[in-house]
């Protein structure tokens, strides 16, 4: 589903460093997501968590390794490839990526929109999701209309409508308050029950904790992990009674 | 009712394009450039007409006059003639056409002694015809030349590359008017970043987000084009009417028309669609190299 194999990132610099390569943010990351599992994804702000995230997505490309996603090879494969790949990917921001001139409906109707889905059988699938987040009353409504975790749910919407096989979310509750993050989690976790993948990047202990689950730690651009080579946190407690 | 209708704007256009690129500054460049375009094109035809009627009067550049001539002594200068380097080709005008040339001011020429005429194409329109006719005197005596057509020729020439130059001026219109389309293809870029990677995100193709802001930018520059052709045209006609007596256009009672008849309304149908095409084309080359450094 999701393997990353030996990876390692630079990002170009920009500024006065432009043209040159920075430091590596990700270094010798190895580990396998099975399909339908829930990961988190902890460590300290700046320890890599956003750029694993951002491969994850294929929003970049790995400077050295292999990173496979839906059995797409990302470090060779041509550009023209990603598009198809990315359509069956949500992916949900800390700060939510709405499109403000869109309305709430149109905001989630966008991805079944770009895969050229008819309007007639889409308006049923944007309804149906937006009754899932509780917020169908809104669809006519303008994203800045709305509070920040109704936003976040919006963008969830919009990461689930089309059915993804994945769906990572880079610090989702970091713009909400505790009771809206545990709804926000709720969501996931539901989602994850369909049978999505579901990676979430946090550094919100106190969630982590309310949602036990396999988790990868990030140090330093590098996986905190001397015991298990796949990176896969061995004793994570079975976590299908929180809701 | 109102919620559906925007619904429907909207769904066509998830970029907001038509508000990140609206405004008239565009259209208005656009139209400016159309103008000179519709001006060159129009200017092009035009002289490409005048070249084309002077080229005909001037076919014969130079005409040589042999008074009291008889065949023999034609025979002579004809040889005379096609041996001069000069001479590109040498040719005696029969005596039917001579006296259909001579009709409208002769009336019948029964009777009349005409001369023996010689029309000579030169091999190099700027050879001075005078040495030509110093050297043919030498040989047959009386003979006259009248180098009226060289004048002619070098007009049609003038013409011909005034033809010219109305084409370049119509290559820099449309390559300044792709620029300008570049520049705003680049400000709706910079104005809807975060949407474009937003869709780029969602898995839209280079050809999707490409396609929406070249139909945006193409439909700009086509309206722009319209008005720019359309108010080309009432100065077009005065220009048309003010040549015709040049042009014959508006010989034959035809008149009446003044220049609208006669102008090139094929060519300036055609702006309108071609400042579509080269606003798409632009348009899109612009947004996909963009585009290239999102992975």
């Amino acid at each position: 589903m999701v393997r990353f194999e030996a990876v390692g990132l630079r990002y170009l610099g920009s500024g006065p460093h432009a043209g040159a390569w920075g430091p590596e943010a990700l270094t010798d990351v190895t580990f396998a997501l099975p399909r339908g599992s829930f990961t988190w994804l902890l460590g300290p702000s700046g320890a890599g968590k956003s750029s694993v995230l951002r491969l994850m997505h294929l929003a970049i490309r790995p400077t050295r390794g292999e990173v496979e996603v839906l059995g797409l090879r990302l470090a060779r494969a041509p550009r023209n490839m990603l598009p198809a790949v990315r359509r069956r990917i949500g992916v949900v921001f800390q700060d939510f990526r709405l499109l403000p001139y869109l309305s709430v409906f149109d905001n989630v109707a966008l991805p079944l929109r770009l895969a050229g889905r008819p309007e007639a059988s889409l308006r049923a699938d944007v309804t149906e999701i937006l009754r899932w987040v509780g917020l169908e009353a809104k669809a006519d409504a303008s994203p800045a209309e709305l509070s920040g975790g109704e936003q976040q749910r919006i963008a969830i919407a919009r990461a689930v409508v089309t059915r993804p096989d994945l769906l990572v979310a880079d610090e989702p509750t970091g713009n909400l308050d505790s009771r809206q993050a545990r709804r926000l989690l709720a969501l996931l976790r539901e989602m994850n029950r369909l049978g999505t993948t579901v990676v979430v990047a946090t550094h919100d202990e106190d969630l982590v904790a309310r949602f036990p689950a396999p988790a990868l730690f990030l140090h330093e651009g590098r996986l905190h992990d001397p015991d298990n080579a796949r990176g896969l946190h061995a004793d994570s407690a079975t976590d299908d009674d929180i809701g | 009712m109102t919620t559906l209708a925007r619904r429907r704007r909207y769904s066509r256009d998830p970029l907001g394009l038509r508000r990140a690129l609206s405004g008239p500054l565009l259209p208005g460049l656009v139209a400016a450039m159309a103008l000179l375009a519709a001006l060159a094109v129009a200017g092009a035809q035009g002289a490409a007409a005048l070249a084309q009627r002077w080229q005909r009067g001037a076919a014969a550049a130079v005409t040589v006059q042999l008074p009291e001539a008889d065949a023999a002594q034609t025979r002579r200068a004809l040889e005379a003639l096609r041996a001069m380097p000069d001479v590109a080709e040498a040719r005696a005008m029969d005596e039917a056409r001579l006296a259909e040339l001579l009709r409208p001011w002769l009336g019948g020429t029964g009777g009349l002694p005409l001369p023996a005429v010689i029309e000579l194409r030169l091999a190099n329109p700027r050879a001075d015809p005078v040495l030509v006719g110093d050297r043919l005197a030498a040989v047959v005596p009386g003979a006259l030349v009248e180098a009226h057509g060289l004048w002619v020729q070098r007009l049609a020439a003038l013409a011909q590359s005034l033809r010219w130059l109305s084409w370049v001026v119509l290559v820099l219109v449309a390559g300044v008017a792709a620029a300008v389309v570049a520049v705003a293809t680049r400000a709706g870029l910079a104005a809807r970043r975060d949407a474009v990677e937003v869709l780029h995100g969602l898995g839209a193709r280079d050809s999707d987000i490409a396609g929406r802001f070249a139909r945006r930018l193409g439909l700009m520059a086509a309206g722009g084009a319209l008005l720019g052709t359309a108010a080309a045209v009432p100065a077009l006609a005065l220009l048309v009417d003010l040549a015709s007596p040049w042009t014959g256009a508006g010989a034959g009672g035809s008149r009446a028309a003044g220049g609208w008849a006669a102008l090139p309304w094929p060519a300036l149908a055609a702006v309108p669609p071609v400042a579509f095409l080269v606003g798409w084309a632009t348009a899109q080359l612009t947004v996909r190299r963009w585009l290239r450094h999102l992975p």
